[in-house]
């Protein structure tokens, strides 16, 4: 990866000057072509600290007179524990003392930070290497500045705690070297420890933000504003095909503190959108109040007549290269959803990847199986509905609030406002949640177009009604497999058929690919004006689910016990690879696998404990659940969870292990209840009411977790749990009720089965 | 529009509201407390849950006209120094994840331990599971409400 040396005592060591050249070309390969800037290594410069300014010493650490060390968090903060993990990245390296931490999420600033998108389960993988070097930048300037007031050899000091020991007994703070220390020049090379040197990396921290969670000090979007900041509702379309055709503004004027109503432009009808500018309205009404209840009540009492639209394109510049994105009219339901993907699925559909011939060794074995699965579309419901507080003045724009990418948003406000990027200030909230949904953050763009015509600071707020009725879903998907198993009951070829509206989830290189030799992928989708987005794994949420559940079948058909089966592929992955560009390690998926079922006991429960296993690859990380089903109130139930993750290095554990009980029990809901439908273009839920989500009562007793001891380099972890628990929990419901649950949400089927 | 005086952590407030808006807006519109969080204005959710007389309810909907002479305690309330034993265990049990919905937990769960000091594992599914926690921290909030109960 990044260029470096293991020093002779078995120290990695860091180019800073020479090799950041070096660096920079490594990283921008394994990050996908994102921008990486590293003006902070040298931050040179003369600062006198007071007590309300501390010594930057980089652009991720600042040092206060007092001892306070603030971390600076690039990434936005909405659950994933990046507020205190990447925190002890840099403390660890830093060799400060944890008590002395503080976090503050940074503005959005490409020229200091990479990567601030909080999404793809990516934070602390791509994050790793820049915040250990922030930290060990950190420390090397404070050792520099020690030697030199001193007049001691750097080699012969040590950091710990926040202090500085060197020889004769002398010692100073962190504190007290800084200003001296934001003055030098880090030297070419810089030393990061080896893992097995790390003490705090590793260790159980609480949330460093956990004292304001539970005071309930304003953290979230939803709570900022300054002084005359209007409330800004928003009226919408009520179904994805229709138009504002004409509103009743002048009435709802007159209501009792409404302040402004009109119909504005989000996005301008010729504007060319980025991969992240999804949203399927753009022409709305906005009501500005005082009061938030008041603004309820005049979007209530708002008089509307919407009409229909014919097909049209928009528009976009997809990763660099220019698209017109067609745009279906008419007014979509679930139904003709769901016959348009069987039609589909029986077309002759693109192929993704062929290994062998996988038509004549299903037409060639006995023992072949087919089964197709369905799972509809998914509102991501995070519990803080959308907002976004926006003051556009003649000096520049500031935006703050709840969004996990605002990398994707700068250039869609500034084109909006017409005003060049830089002069956008970005500042990022804690989020209520995210799962994907906030990377798509037209609110903010709406939230500054409203504050640029009223020429005040606003606050738009959605309610749950707009937020689970505007779009950006998990697609609707179907998938048909086909396997077939020889006179050895070996997997001889197996065939995965993916559809969707409107994108298919078929990921080709993934296993079983180069377990088989027989392999067919095969994927297309159905156009829509439903707006879809990122939701936890992507398309892997409906593979993962799928996929596993049919193993499952073609172990059973086999004869074979399902670890068994799985392990059997692995083994031929790695002993005998079929194909290319297979996408996962073998040996380490085999892993979770032995370790999940060593740890539920899986081989010695008894027969009476109807039980269910899943593992997926997918985020850089492996994942393996167990889930145990039970009788609970006459339906059954997950009951134990015992589950096994392959992530790396853990950096936090008593958070990483509440991120996968929360995957589990996330997965749990939205497999037994998750379910968004259509009619007439119309989400049929738009509240808790009837969108049903898991709540405590429903929730499996335990959630045992265990991490694959590993010294590589941290990977995912938010989302490589989530989509293998579906297929668990499946495969045990089969157990329990002699059914195999091909559709989402199971919910359906089971109470049929209690009827 | 009529002014109301309410009783807000243990001070005397006065507002100037519609008669039908709910406590939730009034708290956090007119007395910027925003520990008090919107979660779906249709009491299904939780996040919005304070003590009015002592009983946990759902301040979305609740108007300010029904408070009346009802003692209302928020989350910025609930104790001193944010050291009630509920907030203490939430806080060493890690519980939370993207926080919004815990200061709603937190005072349901208040509310139920000041009637049931001692609640079973099936009392504590039933009082709270009229509050949602999308992250899925449920076990770790049943822990922390057990946890307190001990304290």
């Amino acid at each position: 990866m990044s260029e470096n040396i293991m020093s002779k005592t078995g120290r990695r060591l860091f180019r800073t000057s020479m090799g950041r050249r070096q660096f920079l070309k490594a990283s921008v390969a394994a990050s996908g072509g994102l921008m990486i800037n590293f003006s902070w290594l040298g931050t040179a410069q003369a600062q006198t600290a007071t007590d309300a300014q501390p010594v930057r010493l980089n652009a991720y650490i600042l040092v206060s007179l007092d001892g306070g060390i603030t971390a600076m968090v690039p990434n936005p903060e909405f659950g994933q524990n990046v507020m205190t993990s990447m925190p002890m990245i840099l403390a660890e390296e830093m060799d400060a003392n944890w008590e002395d931490i503080t976090a503050k999420t940074a503005d959005y600033s490409p020229d200091d930070y990479q990567r601030q998108f909080t999404g793809g389960s990516q934070s602390i993988r791509q994050g790793w290497q820049s915040l250990r070097m922030a930290g060990a930048g950190a420390k090397t300037l404070l050792l520099m500045a020690a030697a030199a007031k001193w007049q001691v050899p750097v080699a012969s000091l040590t950091a710990k705690n926040s202090v500085v020991s060197g020889p004769g007994g002398k010692s100073a703070t962190f504190a007290e070297l800084a200003q001296d220390a934001a003055l030098l020049t880090l030297p070419e090379e810089i030393a990061l420890k080896a893992p097995e040197d790390f003490s705090i990396v590793g260790q159980s921290k609480t949330n460093l933000e956990g004292h304001k969670v539970v005071t309930g000090q304003p953290l979230f979007g939803i709570d900022y504003k300054t002084e005359g900041t209007l409330i800004a509702g928003l009226v919408h379309p009520p179904a994805f095909g229709k138009t504002l055709d004409s509103a009743d503004l002048e009435t709802i004027k007159t209501m009792p503190g409404i302040m402004d109503a009109f119909v504005f432009d989000a996005m301008e009808p010729d504007y060319t959108r980025n991969y992240f500018d999804t949203t399927a309205f753009t022409k709305l009404i906005a009501i500005m109040g005082e009061k938030t209840w008041q603004v309820l009540k005049a979007k209530k009492a708002l008089q509307v007549k919407w009409k229909t639209f014919d097909s049209y394109s928009e528009k976009m510049d997809r990763f660099g290269t220019l698209v017109d994105m067609a745009i279906p009219g008419g007014l979509e339901s679930t139904a003709s959803h769901r016959e348009k993907m069987e039609a589909l699925l029986a077309s002759d559909l693109p192929v993704l990847r062929q290994d062998g011939d996988t038509a004549a060794a299903l037409a060639n074995n006995e023992k072949v199986i087919e089964r197709t699965y369905y799972a509809p579309y998914l509102a991501h419901n995070t519990m803080e509905p959308m907002n976004f507080y926006a003051n556009v003045t003649d000096d520049g724009v500031h935006v703050a609030g709840p969004l996990q990418a605002p990398g994707f948003i700068v250039n869609s406000v500034a084109s909006r406002l017409n005003v060049p990027p830089g002069k956008v200030r970005i500042e990022m909230t804690r989020m209520g949640g995210g799962f994907g949904r906030r990377a798509y953050s037209h609110y903010l763009v709406e939230a500054a177009a409203i504050s640029a015509r009223m020429k005040k600071p606003v606050k738009l707020m959605y309610t749950r009604e707009d937020d689970m009725t505007m779009g950006i879903y998990r697609p609707t998907y179907m998938a048909r497999f086909k396997a077939a198993l020889d006179e050895n009951n070996q997997l001889i070829a197996y065939q995965v058929d993916g559809v969707g509206v409107p994108e298919h989830s078929v990921h080709a290189d993934r296993f079983p690919a180069g377990a088989v030799p027989n392999y067919l992928a095969r994927g297309d989708a159905v156009q829509s004006n439903i707006t879809t987005g990122a939701f936890r794994a992507p398309r892997s949420n409906f593979m993962g689910a799928s996929e596993q559940a049919f193993l499952d079948e073609v172990a059973e058909l086999a004869g074979a016990d399902p670890i068994d089966f799985r392990l059997a592929l692995f083994e031929k992955a790695i002993s005998s690879p079929v194909g290319e560009h297979n996408d996962y390690d073998a040996a380490r998926y085999a892993g979770v696998l032995k370790q999940v079922r060593e740890q539920s006991g899986w081989d010695t429960l008894p027969a009476s404990v109807k039980k269910g296993v899943g593992a997926y690859y997918c985020h850089n990380s492996y994942a393996a659940h167990v889930v145990t089903v039970t009788e609970k109130n006459g339906s059954p139930r997950a009951d134990k969870v015992f589950s096994c993750v392959d992530c790396g290095i853990v950096v936090n554990p008593i958070a990483a292990s509440n991120m996968v009980q929360g995957a589990v029990i996330d997965g749990i809901g939205n497999a037994m209840f998750g379910e968004m439908t259509f009619t007439d273009g119309q989400a049929d839920k738009d509240n808790f009411n009837r969108y049903r989500m898991i709540r405590m009562n429903e929730t499996p007793s335990s959630v045992d977790v265990s991490f694959v001891k590993s010294h590589t380099d941290p990977t995912g972890l938010g989302e490589p749990p989530f989509p293998p628990i579906f297929a668990a929990l499946a495969n045990a419901l089969y157990q329990h009720t002699g059914e195999r649950f091909y559709e989402q949400p199971f919910v359906h089927k089971l109470e049929l089965l209690k009827a | 529009m009529p002014t109301y005086q309410i009783n807000v952590n243990g001070a005397s407030r006065e507002v100037d509201a519609d008669a039908d808006t709910p406590l939730l807006w009034v708290l956090r519109d007119d007395l910027d407390l925003h520990g008090t969080k919107f979660g779906c204005g249709m009491a299904m959710c939780g996040a919005c849950t304070v003590h009015v007389g002592g009983n946990a309810v759902r301040s979305c909907s609740v108007p300010v006209s029904a408070v009346g002479s009802n003692a209302v305690t928020t989350i910025e309330g609930l104790s001193e120094k944010g050291d009630h034993p509920l907030q203490i265990a939430w806080v060493e049990q890690d519980v939370a994840q993207c926080g919004y919905c815990q200061t709603g937990q937190i005072m349901n769960a208040a509310a139920l331990l000041k009637r049931n000091p001692n609640p079973s594992d099936e009392e504590i599914d039933s009082a709270m599971s009229g509050n949602i926690c999308r992250c899925g921290t449920y076990l770790r909030i049943k822990e922390a409400i057990k946890t307190a109960a001990k304290a």
